[in-house]
């Protein structure tokens, strides 16, 4: 059994666990699937400033808060206690194609030539983690949503603007693999 | 879109609603008051998220790299499995009027079109790719044992607080 779960999880089950966050979230306490919300919820309880957009009161969205402090904690069950044994198998032709980039330790679920305290002190490193994260944080509260917000609960629900939303997120996406990341690769 | 960008006052009740909900899909309002420990049912349902966003790899850089390169199936199977599973709920939910456990009626804000939904839109794609994670796979990373990470999240925070410092100067 524990062989079972430490092998990879197949998309229809984690596709399936993942949808049903939706009613789960709305049955239990009327509160609507997004986790991008969670960093403003942040910004709110602990940097308000003068900020109009941060002076609301955070506690009413708390649950919002102790949602992502469990998927914290599931990973960290998930990471030390379940995790599979072997490398990740990828795709041959990504495989293929990182490795002309110098990526090529897939023995965990990120690159080490990539991942690493070391790595953060480089330009590399510096793009990858203070811009990256940085174009996430902003982006998500711009668009007023992220994959969660928008791709899964705005789409369950029908509402076109995330629609139009999830396009642009894998337009960005698009954008960076094929034309902005294999420069940054190289760095 | 005026009433989007107007400023609204941190006042209690409507107001606060509004302002809440400004920019924000998961924002709710319930009446009801429950002491706090409530909220550990979100947490361990955030649990069970975390185990599956592990155990599916769809916390890994590589996945996202495979998505974005059209050369894996993985990600758009959870992706649209997830989203049929949460249609049909919410299609079910509406249909048959089904109530919360306390007996309060499902209430989902609808969302209005606005200009971030392209830029902002635009700038997460972007940084999804190169940080191979969304918000929620970014707890995930950090809890599953690569603490380099918290340098993104920390940064991600505080894009999220510029963007609230920049917002009523943007495009909306």
């Amino acid at each position: 059994m524990l062989e079972a779960i430490k092998q990879p999880w197949p998309w229809y089950v984690a596709g399936a666990l993942i949808g049903l966050t939706v009613p789960y979230l709305l049955l239990v306490g009327n509160k609507t699937f997004g986790i991008s919300s969670s960093l403003r919820h942040l910004c709110a309880a602990c940097i308000p400033g003068d900020v109009k957009f941060f002076k609301y009161d955070w506690k009413k969205e708390v649950w919002n808060l102790f949602f992502v402090g469990g998927i914290t904690v599931g990973a960290f069950i998930a990471g030390h206690f379940l995790s599979n044994p072997d490398p990740i198998v990828l795709a041959e032709p990504t495989q293929a194609y990182l490795a002309t980039k110098g990526i090529t330790d897939t023995s965990s679920l990120q690159p080490s030539e990539i991942f690493s305290w070391e790595q953060l002190f480089t330009l590399r490193g510096f793009i990858f983690f203070v811009v990256g994260g940085f174009l996430v944080g902003f982006g998500t509260r711009y668009a007023g949503g992220c994959t969660s917000g928008h791709a899964i609960m705005g789409l369950s629900a029908l509402q076109w603007p995330s629609l139009v939303a999830t396009i642009m997120f894998m337009i960005g996406g698009i954008v960076m693999t094929w034309f902005i990341l294999p420069y940054l690769l190289t760095l | 879109m005026e009433k989007i960008i107007q400023p609204l006052p941190a006042a209690s009740g409507t107001n606060d609603l509004a302002t809440r909900e400004l920019d924000a899909m998961c924002v709710n309002e319930s009446e009801l008051k429950h002491p706090w420990w409530h909220n550990l049912k979100y947490s361990a349902w955030g649990v069970l998220f975390g185990i599956v966003f592990v155990k599916a790899e769809i916390i890994s850089w590589f996945r996202i790299q495979e998505m974005f390169r059209f050369e894996s199936f993985h990600m758009y199977g959870v992706i649209g499995t997830a989203v049929v599973v949460g249609l049909i709920s919410v299609q079910l939910i509406k249909r048959y009027h089904i109530r919360t456990v306390h007996g309060e009626t499902v209430h989902i804000a609808d969302k209005t079109f606005n200009k971030g939904q392209v830029y902002g839109g635009l700038m997460f794609g972007l940084g999804w790719a190169v940080t191979g994670a969304c918000p929620g796979p970014l707890f995930a990373q950090i809890g599953a044992g690569y603490s380099v990470v918290i340098v993104t999240f920390l940064s991600a925070w505080m894009g999220t607080y510029v963007y609230g410092l920049l917002r009523e100067k943007l495009p909306h």
